[in-house]
């Protein structure tokens, strides 16, 4: 019989994904130390992120910092862009309250 | 054609068929009786040996020329075809070469082989190549367990996929008018564009007919809504996921089931739309549970949840109209839901008392001391739709009664309650009581609160003919918090 050909060989099928490479992100540098910093603190509006956040801004403030508080319109999107935006040219670190 | 044949004959054989390799005495005679003849080999490169055939392996010519068998003998004249034969007749070669006594010692007639251009799995690699089909190519060599090797890549949701062939492929493209290279949605959590193509693949893994296609697309466009809300709905702890129930002709012509079994297993249709919506959030939005898909629990609706509204046999108005569609317009809504949650009432026969029952089982939708937050899907079942058809209840009036029903006082919703800690966050002094994600839900210390808003309690007619039965699928966070259900038609 005749010999192989790489037609028959191989058998073809189409990618499902959306083809992306995964970019991986290094965390962003991390301060030695919070003094003279602006220290955001977003409410995705998880039940009770609240709670936790109002009881950080004190702490914080105690020790002589500077809070600005941050609320999402809902914790099931993501931050609007202008949010995001706000924090990042407001903020030196962000504290994020996740979950209920 | 993109370059002119060379002038003379031109023979496609293949060495796999025993009949090109009978004719191989009679080109090389043609040769030398001067014929200008020009081999094409659609295999082995170096078939037929000593006459220089020329590469087709690629099929590039072959497909050019429509070829279904070889030996094929191709007369050309400037360039183009002006005469073929097939396969082997002494007789016949001699009167298209014009060279007499050829093929001394070999039968009169042989016929030929199927040419390699139409073998069938060739024809999907050939199909692929010329198709314009944009997804990058996976190659599997034979012996590779297919099955296997898309578990192996992430593909699947857990069950096993029908292998996205370019053809396969090509046959779901040919369920809709859309172009291939057409952006239907673009898809969270990635937030990636779906096209149509990588939709088709997709459909096809989860095993729809190409006349789902339609119905796949316009679920995928009213997921990936803001209002509906996709990418949250992936990423809830909560246990829902997109429920897809579909109006209108749509339903029957492909074959929907409506009755017996309507939200359970066994209908092509409705298992595989479902699916192929839940596998292009997997696949093109990268929604995987672990990753982005953070679900506690989780539940089998997950893997699809589709299916028809039963009109024909409905006291009322189909889903689909009552959100604003002409009657006959086939449609999807897409719902984010978990369930279902059966009801069982085998005595009402008055449809206030089978309102009641309805209403305490909408009552258990997360917690009987959450109001508001959520909404859900009453389905009625054609024994329960009897009970309000005979008593002439329309839709809104069985809606405005179980909302109604719902209503509690605060000081039966409100956390501690009853000895139970959840419930509402109802002000010591008064002021309006807040919802449990925050937002002003309403009422005061002194009234009370609807489980539902009208617009939140949605009710189908669907389901087998025996059975005293209906059931609910509760919602995931109602509104703009959350989810709100999106209606949207099925074009072709």
């Amino acid at each position: 019989m005749s010999p192989s050909t790489a037609v028959d060989d191989i058998r073809i099928y189409l990618d499902p994904t959306n083809e992306r490479t995964t970019i991986t992100r290094s965390l962003a540098e991390r301060p030695d130390s919070l003094d003279g910093k602006v220290v955001g603190l977003l409410d995705i509006i998880k039940p009770r992120g609240d709670v936790f956040l109002d009881r950080l801004e004190t702490l914080l403030n105690e020790r002589g910092l500077r809070t600005l508080r941050f609320r999402k319109p809902t914790f099931t999107k993501v931050a609007p862009i202008d949010l995001r935006h706000e924090i990042a040219t407001k903020c030196d670190v962000i504290v994020e309250a996740l979950a209920d | 054609m993109g370059t002119p044949l060379p002038e003379g004959i031109v023979a496609v054989v293949k060495a796999d068929c025993p009949t090109c390799r009978l004719v191989t005495p009679v080109l090389a005679e043609l040769r030398a009786a001067g014929v200008p003849l020009t081999v094409f080999t659609q295999d082995d490169p170096s078939f037929p040996d000593g006459l220089d055939p020329v590469d087709d392996t690629d099929l590039d010519l072959s497909v050019a020329l429509d070829l279904d068998t070889v030996p094929t003998l191709i007369k050309v004249e400037g360039g183009e075809e002006v005469d073929r034969i097939v396969g082997w007749s002494r007789p016949a070669w001699e009167k298209f070469s014009g060279v007499g006594t050829l093929g001394d010692g070999l039968p009169e007639h042989r016929p030929g082989c199927g040419a390699l251009n139409c073998d069938p799995e060739v024809i999907e690699r050939l199909a692929a190549r010329s198709s314009g089909l944009r997804s990058r190519r996976l190659e599997l060599a034979r012996l590779e367990d297919e099955a296997e090797a898309f578990f192996e890549r992430g593909w699947t949701d857990g069950l096993p996929v029908v292998p996205p062939t370019p053809a396969r492929v090509l046959r779901m493209l040919e369920g809709t008018t859309r172009a291939a290279d057409e952006v239907v949605a673009v898809v969270g959590p990635d937030f990636a564009d779906c096209t149509v193509e990588k939709a088709a693949v997709n459909a096809v893994l989860a095993g729809c007919r190409p006349e789902y296609f339609p119905v796949v697309l316009a679920a995928v466009e009213a997921a990936c809504t803001d209002e509906f809300n996709m990418h949250g709905l992936l990423c809830t702890t909560w246990l829902t996921g997109p429920v897809v129930m579909v109006n209108g002709p749509i339903a029957t012509e492909i074959g929907m089931n409506s009755g017996v079994n309507v939200l359970g297993q066994g209908n092509r249709a409705n298992a595989t739309i479902g699916r192929a919506l839940q596998l292009i959030v997997r696949n093109i939005g990268g929604g995987r549970p672990g990753e982005i898909d953070r679900a506690t629990l989780g539940g089998p609706g997950k893997y699809t949840f589709c299916f028809a509204e039963d009109e024909a046999g409905s006291p009322w108005e189909p889903l689909s109209v009552e959100r604003g569609f002409a009657p006959g317009t086939s449609t999807v809504t897409l719902f984010a839901g978990y369930g279902p949650h059966g009801l069982c009432d085998q005595k009402s026969r008055e449809p206030e008392s089978l309102a009641r029952s309805m209403a305490w089982a909408l009552d258990a939708v997360w917690h009987p001391k959450l109001a508001l937050l959520t909404d859900a899907v009453l389905v009625v079942s054609p024994e329960h739709g009897r009970v309000f058809r005979e008593a002439g209840w329309s839709k809104a009036r069985l809606r405005e009664r179980l909302l109604e029903l719902g209503t509690k006082p605060l000081s039966e919703l409100a956390a501690g309650a009853n000895g139970c800690a959840e419930g509402m966050n109802v002000p010591a002094g008064g002021g309006a009581v807040v919802g449990a994600f925050g937002d002003a839900a309403g009422g005061s210390a002194g009234g009370g609160l609807p489980k539902f808003t009208p617009d939140g309690l949605l009710i189908v007619h669907a389901g087998g003919g025996a059975g005293l039965f209906s059931a609910v699928i509760g919602g995931w966070a109602r509104g703009a918090i959350g989810s709100i259900p999106v209606t949207r038609e099925v074009t072709p």
